[in-house]
């Protein structure tokens, strides 16, 4: 009975974001006996591309990561070409594109379960500290080098290229796919060597600066966030502000989680749509615009105030 | 202008996946991701 009391007073605390994340979570990994087996969904959903960073190699996953599913086309588009086969990434390239113009960069804020993992340690009382802003351009070095450039000009000597991000970089591929299969498949465990004991450093590193400042993947490496990001200024949700209502009081501000201007940087390719400070105004001037969607009425009383 | 960016950006990324699906290119998206991608997962 304490116990339900006390489930119940943390669920009434989390935010209807929270519960969204913790929602998209489960649905993109649902297939728990997996990590138990040490095997991975072999279903035809697999050729769904997620937009989240959610590693396909993950025993639970039902979906396929974009990001992977670009590096592996890359990696094989000479090869393929010079056999007379055309596969350009146009589909993983396609789905992200249709989310990005739908809603940017909204699902890195909402549906990410790497994003969520980043949030809740970042809730771990303790020193705080600022990402330099010049690190937010390092994601799209690692876009253009690790994913599309690399993978297709660095070729094995059977012709085929590498997954750089995934194999050199991505934490989330390490926490989600690479230690559970190691935990329990014994044939991968014995084979093991100084690249995994790389990663794994990778990832304590970044768990470790997760603690410190607010998702410092999304904001210095993700190269999914990278891509949709460039499709905040012009999706469907576009955040828009009243400027002749806006009192300039700077809640907004200092209610965004990635530290932006809010009044002058809505729509920055750095906004992972989190809308808090849509929740944060407190006179009404700032609100997304979506088709279908109403705008917030009008604030009661004198706006100047 | 900018209000016709979202559909016009829609419109070309639903040509692109078309033009994958076309190409076979969800096939190739599920057979590698039915399989564990060792180098993706730090193994090799």
């Amino acid at each position: 009975m304490h116990l339900t009391a006390r489930v119940r007073r943390v669920a009434d605390r989390l935010s209807r974001r929270r519960w969204i994340q913790i929602l998209s979570l489960i649905v993109l990994n649902p297939v728990i006996p997996n990590f138990f087996t040490g095997t991975i969904v072999q279903a035809r959903s697999k050729g769904i591309c997620v937009p989240v960073l959610n590693c396909y190699s993950c025993p639970a996953a039902l979906g396929a990561c974009p990001i992977g599913s670009l590096q592996h086309t890359f990696a094989g588009i000479r090869t393929r070409l010079s056999l007379g086969e055309l596969q350009l990434g146009l589909y993983a390239l396609g789905s992200i594109g249709i989310v990005g113009s739908l809603v940017g960069r909204f699902p890195c804020g909402w549906f990410c379960p790497f994003g969520l993992l980043q949030e809740l340690l970042y809730k771990i009382p303790g020193r705080k500290v600022r990402i330099p802003k010049i690190l937010r351009y390092l994601k799209y070095v690692v876009l253009v080098l690790t994913v599309f450039v690399l993978p297709a000009l660095v070729l094995n000597a059977v012709g085929f290229g590498d997954t750089w991000f995934c194999k050199w970089i991505c934490p989330a591929g390490t926490l989600e796919a690479g230690l559970p299969l190691v935990a329990a498949n014994a044939g991968i465990r014995g084979m093991v060597g100084l690249l995994f004991v790389w990663k794994v450093a990778l990832l304590v590193l970044f768990l470790l600066w997760m603690i410190v400042s607010y998702r410092p993947f999304c904001r210095t490496i993700c190269p999914l966030g990278a891509l949709l990001g460039l499709f905040n200024k012009i999706s469907f949700l576009r955040l828009k502000i009243d400027q002749s209502h806006c009192t300039s009081c700077g809640s907004c501000s200092r209610a965004c989680p990635v530290e932006l201007d809010v009044p002058t940087q809505a729509n920055s390719p750095e906004c992972i749509r989190c809308l808090k400070c849509v929740k944060a105004c407190q006179v009404g001037c700032l609100d997304y615009q979506f088709p279908l969607h109403e705008s917030r009425p009008e604030p009661a009383g004198d706006p100047e105030i | 202008m900018r209000r016709y960016a979202a559909y016009v950006s829609l419109a070309v990324f639903i040509g692109l996946t078309v033009a994958g699906l076309c190409l076979d290119e969800f096939r190739a998206v599920v057979a590698n991701a039915i399989n564990i991608c060792l180098s993706c997962i730090g193994i090799g």
